[in-house]
């Protein structure tokens, strides 16, 4: 195993080499295929890539909320504040969950419960992390409310989730996330389901709260504008693999890997002019149900040459705090 | 040919709640509201707006899937609102239309050959040979392998289904193609490559597009006009480069603000508009931007605003911006972005 100087002071979580495989009727996915990175303390460090490169897989490992009949960690560690979340009871895990751990999801709707008023289910969350009285926890839902910039919070805190639009339910789950000032949010595509001018305001919210409560936050997307406009640091997944990881101006201004520049190279960017053919990346994301030999992304990358098809390439340094999984970053920089 | 290709005359589409067999008035969602405009051959044009504006059920309208309130639907000048079921099928060949989710929008139990064949099965008896031979070759126009013909959707990737969605809607060369979030679904690298097969195909058969999107990026791509709906109406109707240059209506421009942006080195002053967008059944007096918007005078609040010409081809409902007696409008307000230069 790859050993790394003890962890210091400022980091909260440490994932080490995390592997998580998925058991489908014949064949084992490979979701995540031993993936390491820190968050600091209060610090937010986006996560990018795109569908079933593992990003929200890793969420789910890190808060041990896979599906336990298809799914397991097969290896690893998590270390949350030193403790390894892998190795914890169940019970002891709920506490870490929603106490000092939280997540929000894409879709808000699914993730509150349509019979219970919003005020209720955030007052029952403190409840059972703080052992608050009823009415304390009642008056926290709504100060939790007010926080989110919820208008009316007084009125709003008995509403049903239906009662409210998709924009107000995030900020509600964000409430109810925050209630317990968790050290660590992961938040899981939070604004994907949103339309722009809702998005942006919920962007703002996060960020200003999380400069408020000092908590760090694990912002997982697809979308790169999102990053540029919330994250201090980046990883960035493909395969089950993180391929880079760098500080968001690092990353933007010089990515390392071919498939980072890919990605960004093929979002539509107004700054750039307006083209008529947007560069595209050839071909399909690999299956992870077979081994894959040599880098992942060599089918697909304009850089490939033979090791690439040969040697799998591992995470090393290309910068100060930069590193990148590609035999020809050095090249694929001054590109 | 004389005339554009697609032409929208006043398209109203309310939809009642409930059956109101008891009630004396029954509410109606207003979804879209006295819509007009048109495309010409080989055009594309987009229609923005947020979820709720309108936009899908402009799509419904145009393919005749749901039935106007009021309003007209002409294409090569025939009002195809009015066309029984038989005249309707004939005319259903010139117009087809490609849908956002490529999960839900093929048939599970057919295979590739008969996805994409299956318009042309209903005009015309197809031989076995006629049909592979015909797959194949819509294969190859939308970048896919002929040996695909047999491949059932559960085994293509997301790429692969909206490419045989664009290929069911080739099939019968029509002249004009309806796209409903053909690519919101996907993945930004895929994106990249079906906005380009589009940009081709555009230009080797002449196909004029209207494209629904919510995303601006994408719309830039794309277009050649752009309209942005919000709640219902069309806001604003402007050849791509003008409306992007220089958004005029404030909703627009506060849709183009809000747009995050790839590049950490831009920082975001402030949110570009509060609040969210009213509900269709009850929708505001006035301008239903007035009760978000930060240039709003009591006129908005009164009187809706008609879409008025302006000098550089643009059309725009506002007030404040395109009062209906000048042609010019007032100087745009600060920006809410700003560009910090801190690293070059």
């Amino acid at each position: 195993m790859l050993m790394r100087e003890s962890a210091k002071d400022d980091v909260l979580l440490d994932v080490r080499d995390l592997e998580t495989h998925f058991y489908g009727e014949e064949s084992v996915t490979r979701a995540l295929g031993g993936i390491s990175f820190q968050v600091k303390k209060g610090e937010t460090l986006g996560v990018v890539g795109e569908s079933g490169c593992g990003k929200s897989v890793t969420a789910l490992s890190i808060l041990r909320l896979l599906p336990k009949l298809t799914a397991r960690t097969v290896g690893g560690e998590v270390r949350f504040r030193g403790r390894d979340l892998l190795e914890l009871s169940d019970r002891e895990m709920r506490k870490v969950r929603g106490d000092q751990i939280a997540m929000i999801f894409q879709d808000p709707m699914t993730s509150l419960n349509p019979v219970y008023t919003v005020g209720h289910q955030i007052a029952e969350a403190v409840q059972i992390h703080t052992k608050a009285s009823h009415p304390v926890a009642a008056a926290k839902a709504e100060e939790m409310l007010r926080l989110v910039r919820i208008a009316d919070p007084e009125r709003r805190v008995n509403n049903y989730p239906h009662e409210m639009s998709g924009g107000m339910r995030q900020r509600a789950m964000i409430a109810m996330a925050l209630a317990c000032s968790p050290e660590l949010l992961i938040a899981d595509e939070p604004t994907t389901a949103l339309d722009v001018t809702i998005q942006a305001q919920i962007l703002r919210l996060i960020v200003d709260l999380k400069e408020r409560t000092g908590t760090a936050v694990m912002f997982i997307t697809h979308d790169l504008g999102v990053v540029a406009e919330t994250c201090q640091r980046v990883i960035v997944m493909y395969a089950g693999r993180i391929v880079e990881q760098a500080s968001v101006i690092d990353l933007f201004a010089r990515p390392a890997h071919p498939y980072t520049q890919g990605l960004m190279r093929s979002v539509p960017d107004r700054r750039r002019g307006r083209q008529r053919r947007l560069p595209e990346i050839p071909g399909i994301v690999p299956s992870l149900r077979e081994p894959i030999v040599g880098c992942s992304f060599a089918p697909r990358c304009p850089f490939a040459i033979d090791i690439c098809r040969d040697k799998t390439p591992v995470l090393r340094d290309v910068g100060s705090s930069h590193t990148a999984a590609c035999w020809r970053a050095e090249e694929v920089m001054g590109a | 040919m004389n005339g554009p290709l697609l032409k929208v005359e006043n398209l109203t589409k309310h939809y009642p709640l409930g059956s109101g067999i008891f009630k004396k008035s029954i509410p109606v969602i207003r979804a879209v509201e006295d819509v007009s405009f048109s495309v010409e051959a080989g055009e594309t044009l987009c229609i923005v707006g947020e979820s709720g504006c309108g936009k899908s059920t402009v799509a419904r309208l145009l393919m005749r899937l749901v039935e106007p309130t009021a309003g007209r639907v002409l294409i090569d000048g025939t009002d195809i609102a009015g066309l029984k079921k038989d005249a309707l099928h004939a005319w259903r060949r010139r117009m087809q239309m490609v849908f956002q989710d490529p999960y839900s929008s093929l048939n599970p139990r057919l295979t590739a050959a008969q996805i994409i064949t299956e318009p042309v099965e209903n005009f015309e008896r197809l031989g076995r040979n006629q049909r592979q031979a015909l797959a194949a070759d819509l294969l190859r126009k939308v970048g896919m392998s002929p040996e695909m013909t047999h491949r059932l959707p559960s085994e293509l990737s997301g790429g692969q289904r909206q490419r045989l969605g664009i290929a069911r809607a080739l099939s019968l060369n029509p002249s004009l193609i309806i796209a409903d979030e053909a690519v919101s679904a996907l993945d930004v690298s895929v994106q990249a490559q079906i906005l380009n097969l589009l940009l081709d195909l555009q230009q080797q058969m002449g196909i004029a597009f209207v494209f629904i999107s919510h995303d601006l990026g994408v719309v830039e791509h794309i277009g050649h006009r752009v309209a942005v709906m919000y709640l219902g109406r069309i806001v604003e109707l402007a050849p791509c480069e003008a409306l992007f240059a220089k958004p005029v209506h404030p909703y627009t421009e506060a849709l183009l603000a809000a747009a995050p942006v790839p590049d950490p080195t831009r920082i975001r002053l402030q949110v570009p508009v509060d609040g969210e967008m009213p509900s269709p059944i009850n929708p505001p007096n006035g301008c239903a931007f007035h009760p978000r918007c930060p240039l709003a005078v009591e006129r908005c609040r009164i009187e809706v605003p008609p879409l008025v010409p302006m000098a550089d081809g643009r059309i725009v409902a506002c007030h404040v911006r395109a009062p209906a007696t000048e042609l010019s409008a007032p100087p745009i307000a600060n920006r809410a972005l700003a560009q910090i230069d801190s690293i070059s």
